[in-house]
């Protein structure tokens, strides 16, 4: 009893992937690494910054879709090239918007994000300046 | 003096409870009302990239950009696979499409030339031109983020819609529309 439903819990888990997946090899740089120690430390760098479009939370380094092996493929062939990782990085924000980067951009819309912990910074300052000079005095 | 001491205090007391509230009221909204998760080319109004695509199918010669500047009418430049669900669902509004004459070119995403042929087969085939991208090389130039996707591309081979996901029977008049328009 137990072997049968073992063998069919077997059967349904194996044949559900194979509905909507395709047939092809992965990109020949997909999962191989770039001869160059140099060259792909620097792919490997960007490609932990940028978004795999199949599955958002993932950055191409870390996914397994197919398009996200199809983007390292063109990150490392790239590289290989001698293109600049950030020249790479600013093709696909053309193309994709500024989602596709995890590292954000300085633009108008996030200095924001780079000035307030200087805001932060500088208002603590102000509030605790008083205790500082105190604290001396004493 | 000792009076608005006294107040001070009872003011700051509802403070947290309306830093919550407003957590609260920022998670409902991101429950109620999530993020769109489609990714959009940014890429409309630009000219489409350079490539030059192998046939994909024995009787439809392969994709290249400077073919979209040769019909001197607006295409569809259609995004898809055999192995893609959505792609099987489409392909009624696809046929009903090239009936009424509109012009459409597919690239066929990570797929062998066996099963691209079994798919138009069994599900007809609207294409003038099938390219065979086996790399996702175009469809990462022209920033489309997956399978299908449809291309409204002027004669002058300016991109000038995108439609993201299968075309349902619904979308074909504004299919049509942005057609009339990249005129």
């Amino acid at each position: 009893m137990r072997a049968w439903f073992l063998a069919l819990l077997a059967l349904l888990t194996l044949a559900a992937p194979l509905a909507a997946q395709d047939m092809l090899p992965p990109a020949p740089y997909a999962y191989k690494q770039l001869p160059d120690p140099a060259q792909e430390r620097k792919a490997q760098a960007l490609m932990e910054t940028l978004r795999c479009l199949k599955c958002q939370s993932q950055a191409i380094s870390d996914s397994d879709a197919p398009m996200a092996g199809d983007m390292r493929h063109q990150v490392r062939t790239r590289i290989a090239a001698g293109e600049d990782p950030e020249a790479i990085r600013q093709w696909l924000i053309e193309r994709y918007g500024d989602y596709v980067s995890y590292t954000p951009q300085v633009k108008p819309i996030t200095w924001p994000l780079f000035a307030a912990p200087l805001v932060f910074l500088a208002l603590a300052a102000f509030l605790l300046r008083g205790r500082f000079r105190r604290g001396k005095k004493a | 003096m000792s009076t608005e001491a006294a107040k001070r205090p009872g003011l700051a007391v509802w403070l947290p409870l309306g830093l919550f509230a407003g957590f609260l009221v920022l998670v409902m909204v991101g429950l109620y009302w999530p993020a769109d998760r489609e990714v959009s080319s940014a890429f409309i109004g630009k000219p489409l990239p350079a490539f030059d695509l192998p046939p994909a199918a024995d009787d439809r010669p392969g994709l290249a950009t400077a073919q979209f500047k040769e019909g001197g009418k607006p295409r569809l430049l259609n995004i898809f696979a055999s192995w893609c669900v959505p792609c099987k669902v489409e392909a009624p509004q696809l046929a009903a499409l090239a009936q009424q004459g509109v012009e459409i070119d597919g690239v066929a995403i990570r797929d062998r030339r066996e099963d691209v042929a079994g798919f138009l087969a069994q599900y007809g085939n609207p294409f003038k031109r099938i390219g065979k991208d086996d790399l996702s090389q175009v469809q990462l130039a022209i920033g489309s983020s997956g399978v299908p996707e449809t291309f409204v591309v002027d004669s002058k081979g300016i991109i000038r819609y995108q439609h993201i996901g299968d075309i349902r029977a619904e979308d074909v008049p504004m299919i049509l529309r942005k057609l009339a328009e990249a005129e």
